[in-house]
């Protein structure tokens, strides 16, 4: 006797396990490209706000060129050129690499707008009270600096949490990989779209409230 | 490491004339989903201002919705959500509906703060000279306010042209769904993509450039 096989069964319990474990994939795919692009973009920054000229010729382009290419672009252009290169990387790899660059190019602009924002003056006063250059961007320029930029940054964050959700066209697990599989099993796409927008909403929405709360805060 | 790959951009230049067309449709698909966007940002901005209560709860879970979650989140429920209420939409149309659904999000945030920049005198100046409401809104209001956020929509709608690429994953051709079928017919995929990725850069830059001859020539006073 034959029982009739079905591929398709609902969404249950265990499901719900497997898209926190995507959504843990998402976070960590964000948190360690956010991290290494928040570094890069802080040094490019500063390389921008030094050197006019060819900070912005060299640096200022390639970075320019990262911010105005579509992510999904550059992520299937860039894995391919790993694996062009005979260099084998797993989704994963390449997906951190090529989102933490991108970040760096979007941090760059941000942390040269907040050096900029510190007038020469104060800078001036700082070095003129004995402080180093590197004391001063410590202890004067970073301190003021990022209260101005903060906000941004965190926006860039976000922003970046969000693309993150490009890597699945890797074939990288995270969040809109897996809730795009289970669909197709379960064939219940309202659910499972809600499941995956809420665990996004969960990670972005408070983030982004407490972000507008500090730029309110420091306003005033 | 071994280096044993050859590149041939021959085959993508002979389907030059495919991937330009199809940046056509790229820039139709995100000017119309802007000037949709516009629109329907607008009115939610002015609902989440002074609304009535349940309508300005519509707009603010609008807006968090399209700001909290990735566009390609969005695209996925236009395309796999709806298909759940029976409603099958074409490729384009769901790109235009999710890109208009983001712009929408994004805008009406912008034009809030626009509006907050405009102090309320100029309503109540312009309601003395016996304007009406609408009248005083769309001769004094909006122009000012348009003018607030006149950066933040270029750089909108320079957001909506990379956005559109999220489309290769719906399957629609506009130039990086183009791009992915044609890549994967040859095999191409490096030379495709990074000929696709140049025009991008083009059409942004282009994009730029106009928006800031237009700046020069509308906000010269």
């Amino acid at each position: 006797m034959n029982e009739p096989i079905s591929f398709f069964s609902g969404f249950g319990p265990k499901d719900l396990w497997y898209l926190a474990q995507a959504a843990w994939q998402t976070l960590l795919i964000s948190v360690l490209s956010i991290s290494a692009g928040t570094v890069m973009g802080i040094f490019f920054g500063w390389i921008l706000s030094e050197s006019k000229v060819v900070g912005s010729i060299t640096i200022g382009f390639v970075l320019d060129a990262f911010r105005s290419v579509p992510l999904i672009i550059q992520l299937v252009l860039f894995y391919n050129l790993f694996n062009v290169i005979g260099l084998a990387v797993s989704p994963f790899t390449a997906g951190v690499i090529i989102l933490g660059v991108y970040t760096s190019a979007l941090v760059a602009n941000v942390a040269r707008g907040g050096i900029e924002s510190v007038g020469k003056p104060m800078r001036r006063a700082g070095r003129s009270l004995g402080l180093s250059y590197f004391q001063t961007m410590r202890h004067v320029v970073w301190p003021i600096g990022l209260r101005a930029v903060f906000p941004s940054w965190v926006g860039v964050a976000l922003g970046v949490l969000k693309d993150s959700a490009l890597v699945s066209v890797l074939g990288h697990p995270e969040l809109l990989k897996v809730a795009r599989d289970l669909i197709t099993r379960t064939q219940q796409p309202l659910l499972v779209l809600a499941v995956a927008g809420a665990f996004y909403f969960a990670l972005s929405f408070p983030i982004s409230r407490y972000a507008a709360h500090l730029e309110r805060k420091w306003q005033s | 490491m071994n280096f044993d790959y050859t590149f041939h951009w021959r085959p993508v230049f002979r389907k030059l004339p495919e991937l330009l067309e199809a940046s056509l449709v790229t820039l139709q698909v995100s000017v119309l989903s802007m000037i949709i966007g516009i629109a329907i940002g607008l009115v939610l901005a002015l609902l989440r201002i002074g609304g009535p209560k349940p309508l300005a709860w519509v707009a603010s879970g609008w807006i968090e919705t399209a700001r909290n979650t990735p566009a390609l989140f969005q695209l996925f429920f236009f395309s796999f959500g709806l298909g759940a209420f029976g409603l099958n939409l074409t490729p384009y149309l769901i790109v235009l509906m999710g890109l208009s659904f983001n712009n929408a999000g994004y805008l009406a945030e912008n034009f809030r703060g626009g509006f907050q920049a405009v102090p309320d005198t100029q309503l109540r100046a312009a309601r003395s000279l016996g304007m009406s409401s609408a009248q005083a809104y769309i001769r004094i209001i909006i122009p000012q306010v348009f003018r607030i956020v006149y950066h933040p929509l270029t750089n909108q709608l320079v957001w909506a042209v990379l956005m559109s690429s999220l489309a290769m994953i719906v399957g629609f051709r506009e130039l990086a769904g183009e791009t992915q079928a044609q890549a994967f017919k040859t095999f191409r995929i490096f030379e495709y993509f990074a000929v696709a990725a140049l025009i991008y850069y083009v059409m942004v830059k282009l994009i730029l450039g106009i928006s800031r001859l237009l700046a020069w020539r509308l906000f010269r006073y």
